[in-house]
């Protein structure tokens, strides 16, 4: 213990001046001009819980991701190989993300693997079995190479979230990744968590597919699908009934353009009837590409298919300049927005489940807030008088390290920016049934040197530095527990686990430390005859 | 001087320890019981997946009425339970993380029984996934937090001591579990969180008495153990009730004042404080003192 009063008096101001320049932001709405310069911005950060919010947990489905691209490949492969004069049959990719083909001519091995070295180094065969007349050869994405694309889908995936929810604004949102596939989200304050849960979720993949008319769809929708083709359904709102229908589509799968070519997309308010439609601008390469694919297919459909969803398919009149295009549709502002909102951010690699959703209103939040500091003053009340009651004078320097003690741990909180959750306040409250224990030990053990004839002086150096180590010991073990809560991750718990251990520490230096400095300044500087204890 | 417990007092606890044992044992066979009785624990949706709808409405309603109101939907098997004045929760294993879905089975039907006299609170949808994560965890975290303990007692004292202080955390987390499951209440992970907190705080009492055994077998090397436990038991325990009261105190202005949110949380630190502080005198000192008696007979025998 260091023995100069001035010395840890001096460190106690410190301590409390800190405590007071990261709170005054939180206490005091409006700080005058210019002493606002000079303080901290930010007032403690609270838990969804107590402002309202919503927090997200996403799975990023990366393994539907490799499979979309191993489709892609499967098509891209058949034409190289053609185009190698490789002969094989049965081409496909298979459920379980490969790619079988048989080859006829065993020779051709050689020229499969030098294609694949070639042209599709992800890929490589997995193995190969003799048929009757054919090899069968299996595809698969090399191990390395698979755990780098979910990787990267997974990064891309987090920046285009970033990017939404960024552009949809929301103030401080957190977006972090959690372990391989996950996102966590959290959304203080929103008000419609349904729309954002929507704009958050939402793939977004823009494609545009030209229309197949030289095929029957009846025949199609009876199953007979023609190679290449696919069928895909628009739907349409009646205006009148708001009831939705379904009307199909027969498209040639290959997709002549996506929203990657995109540069912008905006809002577009009509001016006949008002109606919002979403307009497109192209960068120069998906300019170029439009204007190619409007002049090869004029009196041909072109239709435009949002996640697989025609939204329409008008019949172009002329080769397109410019690089404009519009989706129009029956949308609200609102969706229309949106949708310009996630085109502009661009697609998400892989679809996204949702697998936690805590979604808490304000009204809730604030009803969490009243009562959790309602119960701490009662319990901080009902301690304090205890305390006095129990201990006289000491139990009144106690109750001094205990304010101080509160004060300090949200100071902590503001200064790192730590979040307070009902549990963190419910946290706040435990510290001060605990931090009291301090006091206890150390009282219970003066007395009892007291008992034992011992002078004021010596008795309480004694009652101190006997019951240091149990204090240490019984912080330590409080603080490992809570430690063990902050794995969880959820918001509240974690908020708990860290208001609990701030609030132990904090202890330690306001229970032992700033009583014991009241201690000695009056034993060292008045003749106390009796301690009232 | 206002003493609750005066100096010198020396109740006889190391000579009840009998009545000690059968009474935990009374408790954790109870406590056990009811958990089987009721067919495991009552897993909230933290770790059994599904789906909280936290509603409010603005007159007073019953739960037969809003149970009638969702007859029709996918909620017609939730349970419907009161939360505070005029407010419910709705529960159900369904995912209601859609908007569809939420409109469909919640809003519409409420909207046409209650009009707009109703405010939804709280949505919370776990997937089973995540649920089962949180099991996984949950049961990492009490076995580790009990672990950590062994190992910090174990290193500051003695093996027999630390051993001694884990089976006192391991009954107490037993009976307020059992607490929890007599309630009827439902297992979550802020239950959990409770439950770490008693680890940690009534290992704390352990320590303390342990400290003192420690400080009088070395002061008193000729004494029997029995007599220096109950000496020590003794002198630290007007702390051990102060401090489990100025605790109690706390958790129960926790428990009355804390609003619905935080309710079943403060029960089950309530429960744990009480049964923490009873179990770090009795059953951490009976099993420091089983063990000395082993080693003797063991001795002896060889």
């Amino acid at each position: 213990m260091i023995q100069s009063l001035k010395i840890r008096v001096a460190i106690f101001l410190t301590v409390a001046l800190g405590t007071l320049y990261f709170l005054l932001p939180t206490f005091v709405s409006n700080i005058p001009a210019p002493w606002d310069k000079y303080l901290p911005k930010d007032k403690i950060h609270l838990g969804l819980d107590l402002q309202g919010g919503s927090h997200l947990v996403l799975e990023i489905d990366t393994a539907k991701a490799l499979e979309t691209m191993l489709e892609r490949m499967s098509a891209e492969l058949k034409e190289t190989l053609m185009d190698n004069k490789v002969r094989f049959r049965n081409l496909e990719k298979t459920a379980d993300t490969a790619i079988v083909l048989e080859l006829t001519e065993a020779a051709d091995k050689s020229v499969l693997e030098n294609v694949l070295r070639d042209h599709y180094p992800d890929l490589e065969i997995a193995s190969t079995s003799p048929r009757q007349d054919s090899q069968l050869v299996t595809l698969k994405f090399n191990e390395r190479r698979a755990h780098e694309l979910k990787k990267l889908t997974m990064e891309h995936s987090l920046e285009t979230i970033r990017n939404r929810v960024d552009q949809f604004g929301i103030t401080e949102p957190e977006i972090v990744p959690q372990g391989e596939d996950r996102i966590l989200i959290q959304l203080p304050g929103i008000k419609d968590p349904e729309r954002a849960k929507n704009l958050i979720g939402k793939t977004a993949l823009l494609e545009f597919k030209l229309v197949d008319d030289e095929n029957s769809l009846e025949e199609a929708l009876r199953g007979n699908i023609p190679d290449g083709d696919i069928i895909a359904y628009g739907l349409r709102a009646d205006r009148t009934t708001g009831e939705r229908g379904s009307t199909p589509y027969l498209l040639k799968n290959k997709a002549l353009l996506t929203g990657a070519s995109l540069e912008t997309a905006k809002v577009q308010i009509s001016d006949r009837f008002g109606e919002p439609s979403v307009s497109l601008k192209f960068n120069s390469q998906g300019a170029a590409d439009f204007e190619r694919i409007t002049g090869e297919n004029v009196r041909k459909r072109l239709a435009i298919v949002l996640d697989g969803v025609v939204h329409s398919a008008p019949v172009i009149q002329e080769r397109i300049a410019g690089g404009h295009a519009q989706i129009t549709g029956n949308f609200t502002l609102d969706e229309a927005r949106d949708l310009a909102i996630v085109l502009r951010a661009g697609a998400l690699p892989a679809p996204v489940n949702i697998l936690e959703e805590r979604t808490v209103g304000p009204s809730l939040g604030s009803d969490s807030i009243r009562q959790g500091i309602m119960a701490t003053i009662i319990g901080s009340v009902f301690v304090i008088l205890f305390m006095i009651l129990y201990y006289r004078l000491s139990g009144a320097v106690a109750d001094l390290a205990l304010i101080l003690n509160i004060f300090l741990v949200l100071g902590i909180l503001a200064a790192f920016r730590a979040t307070l959750t009902l549990p963190g306040i419910a946290g706040l409250l435990l510290t001060v049934g605990v931090a009291v224990d301090a006091n206890i030990l150390i009282f219970e053990r003066i007395r009892e040197e007291l008992r034992t004839g011992k002078t004021i002086r010596l008795a309480v150096e004694t009652g101190y530095s006997r019951a240091f180590l149990t204090i240490i010991d019984t912080h330590v073990t409080g603080i490992v527990a809570a430690a063990f809560l902050i794995m969880f991750g959820t918001g509240p718990i974690k908020g708990f686990a860290v208001t609990t251990i701030i609030g132990l520490l904090a202890s330690l230096f306001t229970a032992i430390f700033v009583t014991r400095i009241i201690f000695d300044y009056v034993i060292w500087n008045f003749n106390i005859k009796k301690l009232s204890i | 001087m206002m003493e609750l417990i005066k100096p010198g007092t020396n109740l006889d606890f190391v000579g009840k320890i009998k009545y000690a044992v059968v009474f935990s044992a009374v408790l954790i066979l109870i406590s056990i019981g009811s958990v089987i009785y009721h067919g495991g624990l009552n897993p909230g949706i933290d770790f059994a997946g599904g789906s909280i709808i936290q509603v409010k409405f603005s007159q007073n309603v019953s739960a037969d009425q809003i149970r009638a109101a969702l007859k029709d939907t996918k909620l017609h098997n939730s349970i419907i339970q009161q939360f505070g004045e005029k407010e419910f929760l709705i529960r159900t294993a369904e995912s209601f993380s859609s908007q569809e879905m939420l409109a469909t089975n919640v809003e519409k039907p409420l909207t046409a029984a209650f009009s707009q006299n109703y405010e939804i609170r709280r949505i919370e949808v776990v997937g089973s996934k995540v649920g089962a994560d949180f099991k996984r965890k949950a049961v990492v975290a009490v076995i580790l937090s009990w672990m950590a303990m062994l190992i910090y007692v174990g290193w500051r004292f003695e093996f027999r001591y630390a051993l001694g202080g884990i089976l006192a955390l391991v009954h107490d987390v037993i009976i307020t579990i059992g607490a929890i499951s007599i309630m009827n209440m439902e297992f979550t992970i802020t239950i959990l969180a409770a439950l770490i907190f008693i680890i940690g705080f009534s290992i704390n009492d352990t320590i303390v008495t342990l400290d003192r055994i420690k400080e009088n077998v070395k002061l008193n090397l000729k004494k029997r153990l029995s007599d220096i436990i109950n000496v020590s038991i003794n002198q630290t325990l007007s702390r051990t009730v102060l401090t489990s009261l100025t605790v109690f105190l706390t958790v129960l202005a926790l428990y009355i004042f804390g609003g619905a949110v935080i309710h079943d949380f403060a029960f089950a630190l309530l429960v744990g404080v009480v049964i923490g502080t009873y179990s770090s005198i009795y059953i951490a000192c009976t099993i420091v003192l089983l063990f000395k008696n082993l080693r003797i007979a063991k001795t002896k025998r060889g």
